[in-house]
């Protein structure tokens, strides 16, 4: 669904995507990890087309994305810190975005309503704690009911309660054959989600594997565990 | 284009600092018109705030808004809509909005105490000079992605379009006062929109004075039909080239 | 003794009035010409011509007569004669329309022309298209009042005065009404006159121009849209009082200009939207006094060749410049106007600023030398420099102040 072909990526002297190959097909749940500022975001934006790669091709279903935009009525997007015009309100700024995509009729609210959000359509958005712009995030990016979710982070603010409500939600959408991309610090989190993994560092993919593969080859039964395991046989071996 | 300027609008309508600037406009128009016993007054009051206020507020709060804008920016941009769509919506946004104050703060006032051609002027002045400098400000933002450099570069902007061209004109009058440079300084003067307004504002303000300069070819040439138009033609491009590379360079730049 | 001059000199106009024969002439009627008339007709009598369209070329009346229009009789003279010359003293002329005098710039033939005589009075009549319109050459104690002279000339060659007079001397020149024409009112050797309640428009050269014309006065009259404005010349003991010059626009265009004007008195009269409002040259012992300038590119402009001009008690608002010169030598005084430009304060509240004004604004003073620098006139930086200019005076001349400002508009 989304292909990278030999994708480099420099911001000045840094090279956030070191020829990057990847594919990843609907179905898929894909945890991305890796330390900070090994080119996740990066990674991510180039999806988006918030980053244009220096050279090589993404592709999504098969045509490449980069310079259009149609592609992206078919991805949502939940970002790492997700910051709104602050004189909007919830209510407000959720109109105004599904007015943006005249062609989506059905919106899927199933988030607004777990997270009881219409209670507070009137707050503005400057008035809102981290965790609740979070839910806002969340709620926008499935809204659309895209075939690509694309979370970075997502859990990062979330209270147990409201990350659980995700968690139920994405795998949901997952069960429904959609492609799913994560990326998270908390490995424990996308334990049970995650059908695939792709480890980042220093804007290389170090490896991208099957969770049961990896952990058939790690011999550990936690994700965060094997994914550390993983790593070191990498470098060992 | 129009969705896009509709959130910007929806969000920026209720900017406090926006609301402080109308209120400001609108306090100082209000007083210069009503408390001085002549309207020349007003208008020397009106022509300050065009060519000193308008350009300042315009830059440095079309800075800032957009760089507070960037991470919704993002969001926006992962939303199916072409880069140039976002960008002149937001530009759309934050010029109306500038606009909309002037016409709030000063023009009504205008209209109501100088309802003839100076006024009219002054109020078509007001909201060009407004729209330049918001088109420079995009233009600043796209220099750096560090805020505070962005703004600073806004206020240098200002600075420069506001003091610092003129006294550099004034400096090369005094050196070259034996020289028929007027000429060359009519054309220098097109690479100022400040200097334009105020130039067009002072033919009406002054128009009695300006005649008693035989000499003096740039009224002849800025008070002429064609010189209106060049001017106002020029003030266009200065509105439309800023925002236009920033609209370049925004389709190229790495959010 | 008193009482019988009364008496005789009522006798006296009785017996001319009875005297006096009473012609009527009309054009339907058996006395169908003027000239006729005026042949016909011995001093004294009076004439009454009634309306009617008269082509009768040059009408001279050399006899004391008094002529009268009814319904406003037409003297057309078909762009080739003098319409009327008046050649007698003691001649009334009233109620003609008087139109298409000849052009001629040798004799410069005149609708009403008054030749070396006196006690002549124009009154209540209509020019039209006329060279001159009403000319007094060498005249003594003639009338000229409530006529409406107008022209339509494009150019000074075109057309000349509307009222001309040359020397003469105790005029009266009351409430005319002067439009089109070179000069609206011109004066050359002329004295001991008054010009009263004129209006004078839209002429092509001045509004009201005079000449070696000492000891008149000039009260009520309004000077408006001139091409020059107003100029007067080589002349002593003027009194120009009440006047009102408006809207003298252009380059060498002023509400004012005094050239070796001495001994005279301008009180308050009002200038407004002049280019410049008074312009002096070479002037000495002026009192100016009570006047407005408002709205005028220069309020006053004082060159250096002028000494002793006192400038009290003037109100001075939205001028460009209020006051300018062009020298550092300052002969003149100020004191006690109101200027709208000023920001001193008045602790002790007795209307009169505490500190002293500087009239003179840096700018005019630059520009004067450099016109080229107006460029640059109301932008931040001459803002910038004309204020510190105002506070510690270091070009313009710092004995050019005015010591006693006033708070308010007088």
């Amino acid at each position: 669904m989304i292909r990278f072909e030999q994708v480099n990526k420099h911001f000045g002297k840094l090279h956030a995507l070191r020829n990057v190959s990847l594919n990843c097909e609907a179905g898929q749940c894909i945890a991305l990890v890796g330390p900070n500022g090994c080119g996740k975001t990066t990674l991510f934006k180039s999806i988006l087309g918030l980053v244009v790669p220096d050279s090589g091709d993404i592709s999504f279903d098969g045509s490449t994305l980069i310079r259009s935009h149609l592609y992206r009525s078919r991805i949502g997007y939940m970002p790492q810190i997700g910051r709104y015009p602050s004189n909007l309100s919830i209510g407000q700024l959720i109109y105004l975005i599904r007015q943006l995509r005249e062609e989506e009729t059905q919106a899927d609210l199933e988030l607004l309503e777990e997270y009881h959000l219409e209670s507070m359509f009137e707050k503005p958005m400057r008035s809102l704690s981290g965790g609740t712009i979070q839910k806002v995030s969340a709620t926008i990016a499935f809204m659309f009911n895209p075939s690509v979710l694309i979370l970075d982070e997502p859990t990062a603010g979330l209270d147990p309660l409201a990350s659980e409500i995700l968690k139920e939600k994405i795998k949901k959408e997952l069960a429904k054959g959609k492609l799913i991309i994560i990326s998270s610090h908390l490995l424990n989190e996308l334990d049970e989600l995650a059908t695939q993994v792709i480890y980042m560092q220093e804007g290389e993919i170090k490896y991208h594997r099957d969770i049961t593969e990896l952990k058939e080859i790690t011999g550990e039964t936690m994700l965060s565990k094997a994914v550390v395991r993983m790593l070191k046989q990498a470098s060992y071996v | 284009m129009y969705k896009v300027l509709r959130i910007v609008l929806a969000d920026i309508l209720k900017n406090r600092v926006l609301l402080v600037y109308t209120l400001l406009l609108g306090a100082l128009a209000w007083a210069s018109f009503l408390l001085e016993d002549n309207s020349s007054k007003g208008m020397l009051t009106l022509l300050n705030i065009i060519i000193l206020t308008v350009p300042l507020v315009s830059v440095l709060f079309s800075t800032i808004y957009v760089y507070n804008f960037n991470e919704f920016l993002e969001l926006l941009l992962s939303q199916p809509l072409k880069r140039s769509t976002v960008w002149l919506g937001l530009y759309a946004g934050v010029s109306l909005s500038l606009m909309l104050s002037f016409f709030i703060g000063a023009g009504i006032p205008l209209l109501i105490f100088q309802l003839n051609t100076a006024g009219f002027m002054m109020l078509a002045l007001g909201i060009l000079v407004s729209l330049v400098f918001v088109s420079l400000a995009f233009l600043a933002t796209m220099f750096t992605r560090d805020k505070s450099k962005g703004v600073g570069i806004a206020v240098m902007l200002w600075l420069f379009y506001a003091l610092l061209f003129d006294g550099l004109i004034l400096f090369i009058l005094f050196q070259l006062s034996d020289y028929p440079i007027e000429g060359a300084l009519m054309m220098i003067s097109f690479l100022n929109p400040i200097d334009l307004a105020r130039i067009m504002i002072l033919l009406h303000l002054d128009v009695s004075a300006m005649l008693g300069y035989t000499g003096a070819l740039f009224f002849d040439f800025f008070g002429s039909s064609t010189g209106i138009l060049l001017t106002f033609i020029a003030l266009c491009i200065w509105c439309w080239i800023p925002f236009q590379i920033s609209l370049r360079k925004f389709k190229k730049e790495n959010l | 003794m008193k009482y019988l001059l009364h008496i005789l000199s009522c006798l006296c106009l009785f017996h001319l009035q009875a005297a006096g024969k009473v012609w009527n002439v009309d054009q339907q009627g058996s006395l169908r010409y003027i000239r006729t008339a005026v042949g016909l007709a011995s001093p004294g009598d009076t004439i009454y011509v009634q309306k009617g369209h008269f082509k009768e070329g040059n009408i001279t009346i050399n006899k004391a007569l008094t002529l009268i229009g009814v319904n406003r009789p037409v003297l057309d003279g078909q762009k080739k004669y003098e319409v009327v010359s008046i050649r007698s003293n003691n001649v009334h002329f009233e109620g003609f329309e008087v139109i298409r005098s000849g052009k001629s710039s040798l004799d410069d033939p005149g609708g009403i022309k008054v030749y070396n005589c006196k006690n002549v009075s124009v009154v209540n009549n209509i020019l039209r298209d006329n060279f001159f319109g009403i000319y007094i050459q060498n005249g003594a104690k003639c009338l000229v009042r409530n006529n409406q002279i107008f022209a339509k000339a494009l150019n000074e060659q075109e057309t000349g005065n509307g009222i001309h007079c040359w020397k003469s001397d105790s005029l009266q020149i009351i409430g005319n009404r002067i439009d089109g024409h070179r000069d609206g009112i011109y004066f050359e050797f002329v004295t001991h006159s008054i010009i009263w309640r004129n209006i004078s428009t839209a002429n092509i050269r001045y509004g009201l121009h005079f000449m070696f014309s000492n000891d008149d006065v000039y009260i009520g009259n309004v000077l408006k849209n001139n091409g020059a404005g107003v100029a007067v010349m080589y002349t002593k003991r003027v009194k120009m009082f009440n006047n009102h010059f408006y809207e003298n626009w252009g380059a060498s265009s002023y509400g004012l200009l005094l050239k070796d004007i001495t001994d005279s008195h301008i009180e308050n009269n009002q200038f407004m939207r002049n280019t410049i409002g008074i312009y002096m040259e070479g002037s000495s012992r002026i009192f100016v006094q009570g006047n407005s300038f408002n709205n005028n590119g220069w309020g006053m402009k004082i060159q250096a060749s002028c000494m002793d001009i006192d400038v009290f008690s003037n109100n001075f608002s939205s001028n460009t410049f209020d006051v300018s010169t062009n020298g550092t030598l300052v002969l003149n005084r100020f004191k006690g106007n109101f200027w709208d430009k000023y920001e001193g304060y008045d602790i002790n509240k007795d209307g009169i600023g505490d500190v002293p004004f500087h009239p003179l604004s840096l700018f005019s003073y630059i520009a004067e030398q450099n016109a080229q620098a107006m460029i640059l006139f109301r932008s931040f930086i001459v803002t910038l420099l004309e204020r510190s200019e105002r506070i510690l005076p270091s070009l313009t001349p710092d004995e050019f102040i005015d010591p006693a400002p006033r708070m308010n508009k007088l």
